[in-house]
Order: structure tokens, then sequence, then C-alpha cells
């Protein structure tokens, strides 16, 4: 008996080391921001016959780890008319990396979509704008840390918006997006290509209609929410890549990336000097607008499925958001 | 009772010890199959993770370093701008890359193969690539709208040895001829060039000038002249069964896709490692460029295993 017990355990423990070997374990740790880090012990290599090296990877919740540390409130501007030819697309798409994402529109419907009290039309944006706003700040102050706002055709990418709102805070006045130089004296940001308010900027522009500073000046959008945070204190950001390229674009990429790329007036309203061709654009780019449908997914496409196998980034900044040092440890098989 | 759990758990640290000492000699590590046997199926697929993580340091870049890609670009003046564009975006990731063209062009730094004929020129730019391939021994030939991503190229042939022959590409069938389809780029390893060229002075089986009333395209009598060295059409696919050799553009797949599977667009489409895309205009291949080699999203990580350094002097990528 004993020695079928035996037998039975030199298979067992056989077994359980080369599947321990095979399959790796992870290491996950809390450092002092409450961060999770993870390291995977996926292979072994022998280099020297006598060694077995464990290969440390480290694990991608990076990006899963940003997104709890960094909460985004998505607003999507949006219409009925445009639900099933635009929207949709974009729920299907980026959408599903916001922390949350409201679509906001003039009717409340299945889709869902709030209703603001507002009709539409161009003359209408901005009330649109407010409405949208005061509903955020008044059901949604704490569910996220930065409130987007978006077009049903513009296309984000999250992760990267999360990049460089890690360093900010929220409980300052101050908002991001492509900064235009044109009509008030800080500048405002492209409704289009964007923008992102912190906390502290939502409080104030409620403030600022609550108490009479704001008022509706003017149905463009973003140039009228620029006034309101210029009175109201809220800085407007510089949200450039450590290369100085923007990030909030408010054209598609080609018109962008190539030379000469878009005649459109508005190109050269830039507030820092404007680049064509591909010094143009973040590789961290945080968005784009005018995208159909078509090349939402073909975005996403380019974004989160086709990379060069094994290809090394030329753009890789040193950025340490999380301190290295893991104070925890739990081993997860 | 306690006896016998002692025996058990002895048993189990023996198995253990014993499992970890098989693998410290190496003789666990199934290393990398042969390789011969499987150019002889159809369809083509590259190294699994698993496989890939098996490799040890030292192998994977001796590996990365072997693998080295000779391209070869089909041209005529007519389409300066197509060449230029070529010239300037993925056609810097190949370790050589050389421009074949009709007819000479100020312009265009290209081998003049004073061909018109398409079949003729293929033929007379195979044996140039031939005869300067150095040490090179994959070849990978393209359109001018051809759009390649040689880092993928490279994954798909990372441990096939190229003194067997392979012949890669998007496989079709024409009666009994499986061929590589033209349009959307052709692989080929340095044995299958040579049995071409070889096969090239065999006037009766593969001739010049095609003698036939209509006339068979270049990529039928490439096939043939392949198929009497006894060499065969594979097609290229990943783990899945996604094609990498694409005909279209990416919006057009994108929008057949948003056709087909509307609730699953992106995922259906396209490989994540697909290496050609094909009928792109100069502005496509610009925007390509840099959604594929420098737009991504912040804190995804793909755990490729390996790594292709970026080509010098190129400041698109």
């Amino acid at each position: 008996m004993g020695q079928r017990l035996f037998i039975c355990g030199v298979f067992l423990g056989f077994s359980l080391v080369l599947q321990f070997l095979k399959t790796g374990f992870q290491i996950v740790g809390e450092d002092q921001n409450g961060v999770y880090t993870g390291y995977n012990v996926s292979a072994w290599r022998t280099e020297n016959k006598l060694l077995l090296i464990p290969v440390f990877t480290f694990s991608d919740n990076l990006a899963k780890q940003l997104s709890r540390k960094v909460r985004v409130l998505c607003w999507v501007m949006t219409a009925p008319q445009y639900l099933k030819t635009r929207t949709q697309h974009v729920r299907a798409t980026w959408a599903q990396h916001c922390n949350a994402v409201l679509y906001m529109s003039s009717e409340t419907s299945d889709f869902p979509t709030v209703g603001l009290n507002v009709s539409e039309g161009r003359d209408q944006l901005y009330w649109k704008t407010i409405r949208a706003l005061q509903y955020i700040h008044t059901h949604h102050l704490h569910t996220a840390d930065w409130f987007l706002k978006a077009d049903d055709d513009t296309f984000v990418v999250m992760e990267n918006l999360r990049r460089f709102l890690c360093r900010q805070d929220t409980e300052q006045p101050v908002y991001f997006g492509h900064r235009f130089r044109v009509f008030i004296k800080q500048g405002y940001m492209s409704g289009g290509a964007g923008y992102v308010l912190s906390r502290e900027a939502l409080r104030r522009f409620i403030q600022g209609f609550s108490s009479g500073r704001c008022t509706h000046t003017s149905s463009v959008e973003d140039l009228a929410l620029g006034q309101c945070m210029e009175t109201m204190g809220v800085k407007a950001g510089d949200s450039r890549d450590e290369e100085q390229r923007e990030a909030f674009n408010p054209f598609r990429p080609d018109q962008h990336l190539l030379n000469p790329g878009t005649k459109k007036p508005t190109f050269e309203y830039s507030y820092y000097p404007k680049i064509r061709g591909p010094g143009c654009c973040s590789d961290f780019a945080i968005s784009f607008h005018y995208i159909r449908p078509e090349q939402m997914y073909e975005l996403q496409y380019y974004t989160y499925h086709l990379h060069p196998f094994g290809y090394k980034y030329r753009f890789n900044p040193q950025c340490n958001f999380f301190s290295n040092s893991i104070t925890n440890y739990s081993i997860n098989f | 009772m306690l006896s016998e759990g002692s025996s058990f758990l002895k048993g189990m640290v023996l198995g253990g010890v014993f499992c970890l000492i098989l693998s410290l000699l190496g003789t666990f590590s199934p290393g990398i199959t042969s390789q011969t046997e499987q150019h002889l199926h159809h369809h083509l697929k590259p190294l699994s993770k698993e496989e890939l993580q098996k490799l040890s340091e030292n192998q994977m870049s001796e590996v990365t370093q072997q693998v080295q890609v000779y391209c070869v670009i089909m041209v005529t003046p007519k389409i300066l701008v197509y060449w230029a564009t070529a010239n300037d975006t993925w056609s810097k990731h190949c370790d050589r890359s050389v421009f074949y063209s009709s007819e000479s062009a100020k312009a265009l730094e290209a081998v003049d193969l004073q061909e018109q004929d398409e079949w003729a020129r293929l033929r007379k730019a195979l044996l140039h690539a031939y005869e300067n391939a150095g040490g090179l021994r994959w070849f990978f030939i393209a359109r001018p709208t051809t759009f390649a991503i040689i880092e993928n190229l490279k994954y798909l042939v990372l441990v096939k040895d190229p003194s067997e022959p392979f012949y890669i590409g998007h496989v079709q069938k024409s009666g009994e001829l499986e061929y590589v389809e033209y349009e959307s780029g052709i692989v080929l390893s340095y044995e299958a060039l040579k049995r071409l060229v070889g096969m090239f002075k065999d006037e009766s089986k593969c001739p010049e000038r095609a003698h036939a009333l209509w006339k068979v395209s270049e990529e039928k009598q490439l096939a043939t002249c392949l198929k009497y060295s006894g060499v065969f059409a594979e097609n290229g696919e990943d783990a899945q069964g996604k094609e990498l050799f694409n005909k279209k553009t990416v919006g057009m797949l994108i929008s057949d896709s948003m056709v087909q599977n509307p609730n699953d667009v992106v995922e259906a489409c396209c490989s994540d490692m697909a290496i050609t895309f094909s009928g792109m205009n100069p502005s496509q291949m610009q925007v390509m460029m840099y959604g594929v080699y420098r737009l991504r999203p912040y804190g995804h990580n793909f755990h490729d295993s390996l790594t292709f350094l970026p080509p010098k002097g190129s400041d698109n990528d």
C-alpha cells in the first residue's frame, strides 16, 4: 500500500512541477499608491544548462490599473437621427473603454440616451452643452475624476487620455483639448476634437451659470464654453506629448499626416505651432474628428489590433506613473 | 497511516525533483520541431506564442537576425507617386528593397529592366534579385499599391528553413493550378527562387514569351514554373485561420465586415498580424504607416517575445 502511494506521489509531484513550469504563475503586489502591478513568471529559459532562470514579463494590466486610478466619464453629443448611423458605432468601439458613458440627445431613449431639455440644431448646440454639464454635475459629479466631451464623429483612445491625465490634478480648475488661439485670450478647446474638464472646472462652469457670470453668449459651443472657462478662472491647459506633438486632433488622421493635408481655415487656429506631416500627431494620440463609422472601426483595428510583431517603438517615453516598490505580495496560480 | 502519508509525500518530492532535473538537462525542452514536413501542407501558419517562448534567448536573437528579407518592388514611371510613397514608408523595413522598373525615369532610382511585358519583367527582376541576394534568404514581391508589414512577414517565416522551397501568399485556384495571388504579395524562400531561376532555362516548360493565343497572367506563369520545379503554393494565415495576405485595403475589408458581421466588425475582419494590404493609394499608405508603427494605446502589452529594431533613416515610424 505504501509503495503504491509512493508511486502516486511521484507522478503527482512530477505533473505538478511540470504544470508549474509550463504555465507559470503570477505575483501581484500593491504599491503605496494602492495600484496593482503584476509579474508573470511565464517561461523558463536555459542559457546555461545548470541554471533555471524564470523570465518575468510585466503583466499587461497597466491599462486596467490606469482605468481604476484615472476615471473618465465620456459624454457624447448626439441626436435621435444619428443613433443608428453614427452613435451605435461609437458605442461599439471606443466608448467601451470609458469608465462611464452618457449619450446626450434631445430625447430620452433605450439606446440609452439622456434627454436634455433642448431641441436639435446647430443653434442649440451650446444649450445642449449647458444642459449636459448641468445633468452631469447633478447626477455624476463623483462618478468619475474627469469629464470628456466628444461628438458622435470623434474617435478617442481612452488609454492615452488617461496616460496624460494621470499627471494632472482634478481638483485644479483646468481643462484640456486641442487648443485654439483665436477669439479668446487664453484660447479655447476645439469641440470636435473633444475636451476634458477637471472636477473643479465642472463645478466652476455650473457656478458660472447659477451666479449669472456666464450666460448663453453664442451657439458656437466650444467658443462659448471657452469664454465661460476664462471668466471663471479655469485654465486652458497644454496636452501635447513629450515631443510637443498634439494629442487631441480636430481633423482626420490623413488630414494631419499628409503635407499638404487639409485646407480648412480652422487648421490655422492652433495655439501651438502647427506641424503638417508625420510630426503632427503623437504616437499616443487621444482623439481624431470627422470620423465616419467605417473609419471608427479602421482606427480601432490600427490602435488595438494590427501591430508589427516584435517591433520596438521609437517613441518610448520614460514615464514612471507608479512607484516601482511593491509593498504587499500575493501569488496567484 | 503516518508512514503511508509520508511515503506519499516522499514520492511527490521525488517526482517534482525528477521533473526539475529532466528540464534542467534540457531533454524536456521540445526545442523547434522539424519543419520539413510542414511545408507540404497548404496552410502556413506562424509559430504560436507557446512555441516562441520555448526558444532560448540565444536562439531568439539568432533567429531574429537571420531572417532577412529582400523586397522586389515592381514599378512603372507612370505611377511615380506610388513608388515614392513605398520608398518613404513600408519598404524601409525591408533589409534590402529594390525597385524594378519597366523603363528608366530620371526621378526613379530603380533597376531599369527595359521590358514592357509583365511576365518577362518579373523574370528579369527575380533573376536580378537572385544574383544580388548577398546573404538574404527571403524574397518578397510587391506591386506598387501593396503595403507590407515586414516584421509580420518575418514572424511568419521565423523558424522556417529558406533552404527548403517556400512559395507563400494568398492562394487561389485556377483549374488544377494553385497559385499565389500577385496583388497581395508573393513570398519566396532562397531555395524556391533558386529552383525557379533554374527552370527559366527550360523554354518548353517555362517560356519567357507565352505562345498561347491568350495571355496567361504572370502569377499563373510563375506558379506553373515553380510547380515544375517541385515548389507548391501555400496560403499564409494566422493561428485562427485569418488571411495574412490581402488584396483589398483595410477600409474595404472593414466595410465588408460591417455588412457581414455587424456585431463584431473588427474581430471578424482582419488578422492582428496581417502582412499585406493592397489597392492602397499613397495617402492611405501614409496613414497606415502611422496606424501600424506609431498609434497605440498606452498600457497595452502584446507580449511579443522577440524584438525587431526600427530601421535607420526613417521619420514616419
